[in-house]
């Protein structure tokens, strides 16, 4: 209680175009290392968000070894301590920091400015400067390929979802498993019970036995701990892993997890620092770039299943394929995307809205 | 619903219900002995991890439990020495012992992230075990849940019938009148304290080890206050606890169970709000309704106590 | 364990030692310094760079003390209403949530005035922050008074529901229209955000008001009818009675003076350095406030140094973590330890060690 997960994250906006300055000439000169600093929202031993990033700053250190030096700060509330701690990792001599949380948009804007030497990459906001990017990762596309599976494997057509808080990047996940599944099984539904909170295994559970309860006999979730895989697991019932590979709580039920992958893009900052060719950048990227992937497929599952799984993650790699083509209906059953029409970034940015099949 | 589905929902909350159960417990004797612990939450966690430590290093269920238990008790020891015998101010210790134990947990349990144990082991009668309704609630849970049952019953009569428990109570009321007949304040508190802690290292193993067998950072989640807001609402009162425990855990799987079902078409945050309010409403019941439960708490709740003599 | 050593017995003294009181914090802070210094050198940190950036270099500059202002701000404001509270044998642990619903009540204001303030609305907002934790500790207030509920359960029970009803408000009316459906209001309007005291830093006006409120608080309890009244009645309930003082009166009075207080430290959070309503206001100041209340000893000038301590063990962990590695467990577990040893070295202000045979003493319960 004393420290609340809440957290938000936020997928990078449309509002700013790359600043295009490069900062150029004033890197690995002598021999001192390069420090790249970062700020987790939660406990490096979360097995979920936190965990991610921070097997993306280890990717830094296998890389470039002596070459630079990384540090963190954990359990960073949001709100006034971030802002000391960002400038904190700023005044001792950090020249690349990454804000891993979409609560620290404000507080990294408010130093980036005081600080116009030092670089800063935002993950999940909207907000970029001079010297701050912002970086996210297409999660939805990999909600495509669990959907697909879902579809195919379910037999009561009805689907549980654990999720933390509405904000539009869970609210598309959503969206997103439930269009892809009912593309293989029209009449599937979603159940979503909310949970408030990114992060409480207790609860967690109780929500997956709830929902098995009421005839789901597939378990997804957009909160962080492996608790609801594992009573997936207990109870015999499909479930897909959130964040890391959770194959080892439910071995015979884990079909696959979305993998969040920020080891490579973090690599591709540092090295733009060390060659003095950063630059303001907005990415969301996705399978192609190899931000998002997937864990290995459990071997229980159907090979026309897997295949089926893996020529959705093909066709969004190839770009035949949008996980939000229309037509697309919401909840009301009205047609709210015309057929053949996607979902453009922007609006997926804000959705606040579900798909038909949705009941939350 | 069905039997089925009602049994299913009924264990849950079981489940649910088990580790506050534990928690409040421990507390509550501790309290009735007028020593207030604020540490539930630390204790709790600290049992959580050594619990999950030696359940993965020994791959012993039992150990982990005990281990868990202990961890608990060593906790409570520090908030002993520092409120018993140095006479420290116990609401502050308690909280400052919540801030060590959640740090404490964290650096041990760095190294069982992303790693599962074995749950405990399910008790199982073949044949009545598979009886509808009855079966699964009565039979098929871990031993730790007839254990928070078993320690209900043992507490209610040790704070009764035993003498052990007069005293304990006696200690409570009147600590100077406790002293001046001879009993020893200071051990009869240790006792308690150390009996709390045990308890709430129990509650966090059951967390660890059943209710998700898991080792996570914070996985308490605040499980420990709860358990200390249910001994004030039951007014120190074992079987009035028990139904505090579930009746807290009904409400928290009540909401999840509608949301799932449908919801009924209120904000997920109001459903959330349910049991805190539910809790509110039922003392508030309990407090002005014409049975008046008188309040009961220990007279010497929370005051120091330093004998001279 | 027991107290009973074979040569020296353990007394209360009957006047608390003024040099002790001031010289015990710092033997319990040397105390935490060698524990420290063994704790990090066993954990493979350089000890001496990692005390260094616990408790020195936060204070080696004018930023550092200015972040120490803002961080113990809350701190203090709350931990004074409570302290009142406390020694009326009140136990209000819901500050957290009397502070939340001032948030809300007072960002309300701010976003109610969106793009129209004047200088009445940042004075409105102060008000609406005191009257929204006033109103949520009358709910105590009240079922205490009027059912005689505890007020320990339902202050700690509301709590949660603040933080679920501030969660209702940002995800529905008071989210942001231009903030891509993301759970947080509109900036507040420059007019409706504390004044900066001090450029580059973010000392606002709120941390020299909760100074100014810890020395108000001083004087009602040392020189006011009001204050007297209090001290009785957590010492001695009976003697209150007769003496007619009203016990429920003076629980409202408690209860609302510190929800008002920790509603406007709510206020000063979302006025000052958060600029907005988000769905999390504090890092559990309300929870801290209660350790830094009895670490000064109930008494509010001892509460200010408590809270720029708290304060300053926090922002050093956070250093800690930035220039020597330290992991976070690590600075939650010394944090704790320097609790301990200060409350322990309490016992030293109030009993001393007197050899067998002396002056007996009857037994008698602390305070």
């Amino acid at each position: 209680m004393f420290k609340d997960l809440s957290r938000r994250r936020f997928l990078a906006g449309s509002t700013a175009a790359a600043g295009a300055l490069a900062l150029g000439g004033r890197t690995a000169l002598g021999a001192d290392p390069l420090k790249v600093g970062f700020v987790y929202v939660g406990p490096v031993g979360d097995f979920g968000w936190t965990h991610g990033h921070d097997l993306g700053r280890k990717a830094i250190e296998k890389e470039f070894g002596d070459k630079v030096k990384t540090t963190f700060v954990e359990n960073v509330a949001e709100g006034p301590d971030a802002e000391r701690v960002i400038r904190q990792l700023a005044s001792s001599g950090n020249k690349l920091i990454f804000t891993t949380s979409f609560g620290f948009m404000n507080q990294t804007v408010k130093v980036a400015k005081q600080f116009p030497d030092v670089m800063f990459e935002h993950a999940t906001g909207f907000k970029t400067a001079k010297n701050l990017s912002v970086y996210n990762a297409r999660f939805y596309e990999g909600r495509a390929v669990i959907g697909t599976i879902a579809g195919h494997m379910t037999k009561t057509g009805k689907f549980g979802y654990i999720a933390s808080f509405p904000i539009p990047e869970v609210v598309m996940g959503i969206n997103a498993f439930i269009l892809a599944a009912r593309k293989v099984r029209p009449d599937a539904e979603i159940k979503v019970v909310w949970v408030n909170s990114w992060y409480d295994p207790g609860k967690e559970a109780d929500a997956t036995k709830a929902l098995i309860d009421q005839g789901c006999d597939v378990i997804t979730q957009h909160t962080d701990s492996p608790a609801p895989i594992q009573t997936a697991g207990s109870r015999g019932v499909l479930c897909f892993g959130q964040a890391s590979d959770m194959t080892t709580f439910a071995p015979e039920q884990h079909a696959t997890a979305i993998l969040d992958v920020w080891g490579p893009y973090y690599v591709e900052r540092v090295k733009a620092v060390l060659d003095g060719t950063w630059q303001t950048s907005n990415v969301w990227q996705g399978f192609k770039e190899g931000m998002v992937e997937m864990a290995p497929y459990n071997k229980n599952l159907p090979g026309e299943v897997v295949e089926a799984a893996e020529s959705v993650r093909k066709g969004i790699i190839a770009g035949t394929l949008h996980p939000f083509t229309g037509p697309i209906n919401d909840q009301s059953g009205a047609e709210k995307i015309p057929a053949g029409q996607t979902i453009p970034d922007g609006d997926l940015l804000g959705m606040d809205w579900y798909v038909e099949g949705v009941s939350a | 619903m069905t039997f089925d589905a009602v049994s299913l929902v009924l264990l849950t909350v079981i489940s649910a219900a088990t580790p506050l159960l534990f928690a409040a417990l421990g507390e509550l004797v501790v309290e009735k002995s007028g020593v207030l612990n604020l540490g539930v939450e630390g204790m709790m966690i600290v049992g959580a991890v050594a619990a999950f430590a030696v359940a993965s290093g020994t791959g012993s269920g039992s150990l982990g439990v005990a281990a868990g238990a202990v961890a608990g008790a060593a906790l409570a020891f520090i908030f002993g020495v520092l409120t018993l015998t140095l006479a420290a101010n116990q609401v502050a210790t308690g909280l400052a012992l919540t801030i060590f134990g959640l740090g404490l947990s964290s650096l041990i349990g760095a190294g069982y992230v992303g790693i599962p144990v074995p749950p405990l082991a399910k008790l199982a009668v073949p044949g009545i075990s598979d009886l509808p309704l009855v079966g699964p609630l009565l039979f098929g849970h871990d031993a730790l849940v007839y254990l928070s049952i078993v320690a209900v019953i043992a507490v209610a009569w040790f704070l009764k019938k035993s003498r052990a428990g007069m005293i304990l109570r006696a200690v409570g009321e009147s600590d100077i009148s406790a002293h001046s007949i001879g009993y020893d304040v200071i051990a009869v508190r240790y006792r308690a304290v150390l009996f709390g802690g045990a308890m709430a290292g129990l509650g966090g193993a059951f967390l660890s080890l059943s209710y998700t067998p898991l080792w996570a950072e914070g996985m308490t989640a605040g499980r420990g206050w709860i358990a200390l807001a249910l001994v004030v609402f039951a007014s120190w009162r074992p079987w009035r606890l028990l139904a505090g425990a579930y009746l807290f855990g009904g409400v928290t799987i009540a909401q999840l169970y509608t949301q799932s079902a449908g919801g009924l078409g209120i904000p997920a945050q109001v459903m959330s709000m349910l049991p805190y309010l539910a809790t509110i409403l039922v003392l508030t019941i309990i407090a002005a309704g014409p049975w008046k439960g008188r309040l009961n708490a220990p007279a010497c709740l929370g005051k120091p106590f330093r004998p001279s003599t | 364990m027991s107290p009973k050593a074979p040569l020296f017995k353990i007394e209360p003294r009957r006047e608390v030692s003024r040099g002790l009181l001031y010289a015990t914090p710092l033997l319990a802070v040397a105390l935490t310094v060698v524990a420290g210094f063994f704790i990090f050198l066993a954990m493979g940190y350089d000890p001496f760079l990692a005390l260094y950036h616990f408790f020195v270099s936060p204070l080696l500059t004018v930023y550092g003390w200015s972040e120490l202002m803002v961080k113990g701000a809350p701190l203090i404001m709350i931990g004074v209403g409570l302290a009142v509270g406390f020694r009326a044998n009140v136990w209000n642990i819901g500050a957290e949530g009397q502070l939340t619903m001032g948030a809300v009540a007072g960002g309300a204001v701010a976003l109610a005035f969106w793009g129209e303030e004047t200088a009445l609305t940042l004075p409105l907002m102060c008000l609406a922050g005191i009257a929204g934790g006033m109103a949520y500790a009358a709910i105590p207030a009240f079922l205490k008074t009027r059912f005689g509920v505890n007020e320990i359960l339902t202050s700690l029970m509301l709590t949660y529901v603040a933080t679920l009803f501030l969660s209702t408000l940002v995800y529905g009316p008071l989210k942001d229209p231009l903030g891509f459906n993301f759970p947080q209001s509109r900036m507040f309007g420059d007019a409706a955000l504390l004044p900066i005291l001090a450029g580059g830093t973010r000392l606002h006006l709120g941390t020299f008001i909760a100074l100014a409120i810890a020395v108000a608080g001083w004087v009602l309890m040392t020189f006011t009818i009001v204050g007297f009244q209090v001290r009785v009645l957590g010492q001695a309930p009976q003697a209150a009675r007769f003496a007619g003082f009203s016990g429920p009166r003076l629980v409202w009075l408690v209860l609302l003076l510190s929800g008002g207080l920790a509603g406007l430290a709510g206020l000063f959070e979302v006025a000052g350095p958060i600029g907005q309503l988000v769905p999390q206001i504090s890092p559990g100041y309300g929870f801290t406030a209660i350790i830094v209340a009895f670490l000064g000893r109930l008494h509010p000038l001892g509460i200010i140094l408590s809270g720029l301590l708290m304060a300053l063990s926090y922002i050093g962990g956070e250093t800690a973590q930035v220039e020597v590695g330290l992991p976070q467990a690590v600075t939650g577990v010394f944090q704790g330890l320097l609790l301990f040893f200060l409350l322990a070295s309490d016992f030293l202000v109030r009993y001393r060690l007197r050899l067998r045979g002396a002056v007996a003493v009857q037994p008698q319960a602390a305070e």
